[in-house]
């Protein structure tokens, strides 16, 4: 018997050895993986490659990124809220709520090359568009609204019944709870899925591959919307970070700028997911703090 | 004290003090608890019975910030420093105060300690189930869904599979953390029988917030008030005439 | 408070729920129509071009032909087959470490997990799987040529390896919280009967926890199987069964990647694509469906309830 105890203490002790290993193993991996790719990439670089030119550079694709994702969200965004509140607010369990989840659930689950060709097929072929901000910036909005949905429906389900309770006993429609109570107590929780669906679409690149093009050409203080250089075109091709890095490794050419390209996304979306992170850690601290 | 059965110290406890963090949540405490008899620990909620129980096996290791002094023996033998915790835990064994089944089968709950012993032949696994549920007089009710879900059972039922799981354990020492207080009263005589039929075999101490309960089942009854040991007798004694005016508020229901 | 303001009122509230009703509307919509033109482009690969679905799944021969008259072969098995390998293998390799971690976070160090590596864990889920390939390209392709001596160093391995580190904090965090899911109470009756931590992590938290770790091995599963690009720039991208892990292959999503753009609109190879693209979310779809079956269990299971 005490052998046998002795024996389990002994397998406790490897077993608790592996543990501690695998989570160390990881840790360092990421920590590896991430300071390669960021300090590697900025110290490889030359000042020229931040430059917003056409070849060489990453300025135009950043601006290219960050500005096709904001497009996407003043698409997602409100569809998803709107959504969001439908499902929280107004659905009764029923067929359409529950064929309604799992329409979310399929889109979220999509592979994203999918969801590019989908958008090729729709705003390209269909639609007549060129490859442009306009059209990848759909396609990233549909990888996008599901996740902006939940994060959405959870918040305002998160919320104590007391306060659609209180406003509605004081004789407000549903809507105007929602609107001047619900909603602004959770803005803050829709908020971290939004930069969170932000930092999801910094990265994706298997949309955009048929969808925004690859065109880096643009004239700064050209404010004329139609033109093809024009920095806030919709309708003009833009090439991404993400996408630069496909394109560089295609035709292998500048390691030193995919380093840079990838660096910078990789620094991008590290801040997002960080400050989302960060923000959400803050308000469940203070939420917790207002009920003690 | 001549016409009295001589009996063995099961546990010996001598100046026992417990802190959680800063909080002396057990205070000087020394008992002698004796074998083949039954145990009652009441007291007020928060008054520390349920610590100090865990403190016979060790369950309190488990917990942050939990520092203990003095010492506590089981059969002449340190529990702290002379036992190991799982071989200690073999021996004592814990019934809790919520039921708590593993999500598995009857079967395989009564057979997980023996399990862990490293027993593997079927017969004798078998063989142990049944002993343990026969000893735990649920067997008539559960022969024939051995193999389902022990989830789905009555609390009443839960509670008695927990018992036959520590049985099938084969421990000297049962401890009982409340166990009946989230059951129904059929159930609670039912776990009650049980543990008469038990002391027979086995040292049982109950922690129990129910005064008629331990007047009913137990030899010995303690009565704790804020981390002290109040007053330790013969059951009979300390119901009929407590010797401390605190035990006495608390069994004619002045306080508590 | 009189009526016409209270009319309004109550106009305002049918208009908003009709709005909110109607972004309900739209996605359903949206995945629909994300479906049904799947299924109305792919099907020309059967209806147009006469191609059995025998021969799309089964055949190994891919020679469609790149206009409007058809006439090649569409068997994508090579694909199928790259795609399951390549899967399977970032699978093999990952799931052992991640429910290390999880188990590491929820049972072990729980506070040093919950606090800091958790989030961690939680923040590298969202590195840009190009990125992945990027480093997986400039860095495991070089040290795989040179350790095992290939030739290439593009791989099976070097993808499955990238897969692997990219969907393992998906698993880690989905089966941490279904191990934090397993109530203490068991944990405490285990202690109780005298196992050590492993013994009560291996017979009780591991078991109970079961359906939602699957779960999460089938969510990252189905992130490695939807991912194109960080796999098609460290497979090699050759059209041939691997015979090895060392083997270039390509997958389903690697081979639309790269033919989509320089296809014919309307030929036999665009529409082949597009089949696959229907079977990628067929799979997709069936991976949610084990997904629920596997919630459903794991809840009966911790609920009780005898079926």
């Amino acid at each position: 018997m005490n052998n046998r105890i002795q024996r389990a203490k002994y397998a406790d002790r490897i077993m608790t050895c592996v543990f501690y290993a695998i989570a160390a193993f990881f840790f360092a991996l990421l920590l590896a993986f991430s300071g390669k790719v960021i300090i590697g990439g900025l110290l490889g670089a030359s000042p020229e490659m931040f430059a917003f030119e056409r070849q060489g550079s990453i300025g135009n694709q950043l601006f290219n990124t960050i500005y096709l994702v904001f497009v996407s969200l003043v698409v997602s965004v409100p569809l998803g809220v709107f959504a969001g509140i439908y499902l929280a607010m107004y659905a009764k369990e029923g067929l359409f709520t529950r064929f309604l989840r799992i329409c979310i659930e399929t889109l979220s689950s999509l592979p994203s090359i999918v969801v590019g060709l989908f958008g090729y097929l729709v705003f390209l072929i269909f639609m007549g568009m060129d490859r442009s901000v306009l059209a990848g910036a759909l396609s990233v909005s549909i990888l996008t609204l599901p996740l902006i949905t939940t994060t959405t429906e959870d918040a305002i389900k998160g919320l104590p019944p007391g306060y659609f309770q209180a406003s509605m006993g004081m004789g407000s429609t549903r809507w105007q709870a929602i609107f001047h109570v619900l909603l602004p107590a959770c803005i803050p929780r829709i908020m971290t899925g939004v930069i969170l669906a932000a930092g999801r679409g910094f990265g994706e690149a298997a949309v955009l591959l048929y969808t925004s093009g690859s065109g880096s050409t643009l004239r700064w203080g050209n404010w004329d919307l139609s033109s093809p250089t024009c920095p806030f075109n919709l309708f003009r091709p833009a090439e991404t970070l993400s996408i630069q890095i496909w394109n560089l490794q295609t035709n292998a050419q500048d390691t030193a700028l995919a380093n840079l390209a990838s660096a910078v996304l990789l620094l991008l979306v590290l801040i997002f997911n960080i400050s989302a992170n960060a923000w959400s850690h803050h308000i469940n601290k203070k939420n917790s703090g207002e009920k003690a | 004290m001549t016409g009295e059965r001589m009996s063995n110290i099961k546990f010996e406890i001598e100046h026992l003090n417990l802190h959680y963090g800063s909080f002396h949540a057990l205070k000087d405490i020394s008992m002698k608890i004796e074998e083949n008899e039954i145990t009652a620990f009441i007291g007020p909620s928060g008054c520390g019975k349920s610590t100090f129980l865990k403190t016979l096996n060790r369950m309190n290791d488990l917990e942050d910030n939990v520092t203990i002094d003095g010492t506590v023996r089981m059969d002449g033998k340190d529990i702290y420093k002379e036992m190991d915790p799982i071989a200690l835990r073999h021996d004592v064994g814990m019934v809790f105060q919520q039921p708590n089944p593993f999500p598995k089968s009857v079967y395989d709950n009564v057979a997980y300690g023996p399990r862990i012993f490293g027993i593997r032949k079927k017969s004798q696994l078998d063989e142990i189930v049944e002993r343990s549920l026969r000893q735990a007089a649920i067997w008539d009710e559960l022969k024939d869904r051995l193999k389902k879900s022990a989830l789905g059972l009555s609390g009443g039922q839960q509670q008695r599979l927990c018992i036959a799981r520590t049985l099938a354990i084969q421990p000297k020492v049962i401890l009982m953390d409340e166990p009946t207080s989230a059951l129904d009263p059929i159930s609670t005589s039912k776990i009650e029988d049980l543990a008469m039929e038990l002391k027979k075999d086995y040292t049982i101490i109950i922690v129990t917030h129910n005064m008629q309960q331990a007047a009913r089942i137990s030899d010995k009854t303690a009565f704790f008030l804020l981390g002290e040991a109040i007053e330790y007798g013969k059951t009979a004694d300390l119901f009929a005439r407590p010797q401390d005016e605190r035990t006495e508020n608390y069994i004619t229901g002045r306080f508590g | 408070m009189n009526t016409t303001t209270q009319k309004g009122m109550f106009h305002k509230e049918y208009a908003w729920r009709g709005i909110a009703i109607v972004c309900g509307l739209f996605v359903i919509v949206l995945t629909l129509g994300i479906g049904a033109f799947l299924v109305y482009k792919g099907s020309d690969t059967f209806l147009k071009f006469g191609h059995t679905l025998w021969e799309f799944l089964g055949s190994t021969q891919w020679q469609p032909v790149d206009s409007a008259q058809g006439g090649g072969s569409v068997g994508t098995l090579i694909f199928i087959v790259g795609s399951l390998v390549t899967c399977g293998l970032a699978l093999l390799i990952a799931t052992p470490f991640a429910l290390g971690s999880a188990i590491f976070m929820t049972e072990i160090s729980d506070k040093f997990g919950e606090k800091f590596y958790r989030p961690v864990v939680q923040i590298f889920a969202g590195i840009p799987s190009v990125v992945y390939g990027w480093v997986g390209l400039t860095v495991l392709v070089p040290f795989i040529r040179n350790i095992f001596n290939r030739q290439v160093g593009h791989s099976i391995l070097a993808a499955g390896i990238v897969l692997a580190v990219m969907i393992f904090p998906t698993i880690t965090t989905v089966s941490a919280d279904a191990i934090l899911a397993v109530p203490d109470s068991c944990r405490k009756a285990a202690y109780g009967l005298g196992s050590t931590r492993w013994q009560t992590i291996r017979r009780i938290v591991l078991p109970a926890s079961a359906p939602g770790i699957i779960s999460g091995v089938i969510l990252g599963l189905a992130r490695a199987f939807g991912e194109a690009l960080a796999v098609a720039m460290v497979i090699g991208q050759t059209t041939a069964l691997p015979t090895s892990i060392f083997s270039t292959t390509k997958t389903m999503t690697t081979e639309i990647a790269s033919q989509m753009g320089n296809s014919m609109e309307g030929g036999e190879l665009k529409s082949a694509l597009w089949t696959m693209s229907l079977l990628l979310f067929l799979v997709s779809l069936l991976f949610i469906t084990l997904i629920h079956f596997c919630t459903s269990r794991g809840k009966k299971k911790l609920e009780g309830g005898n079926a």
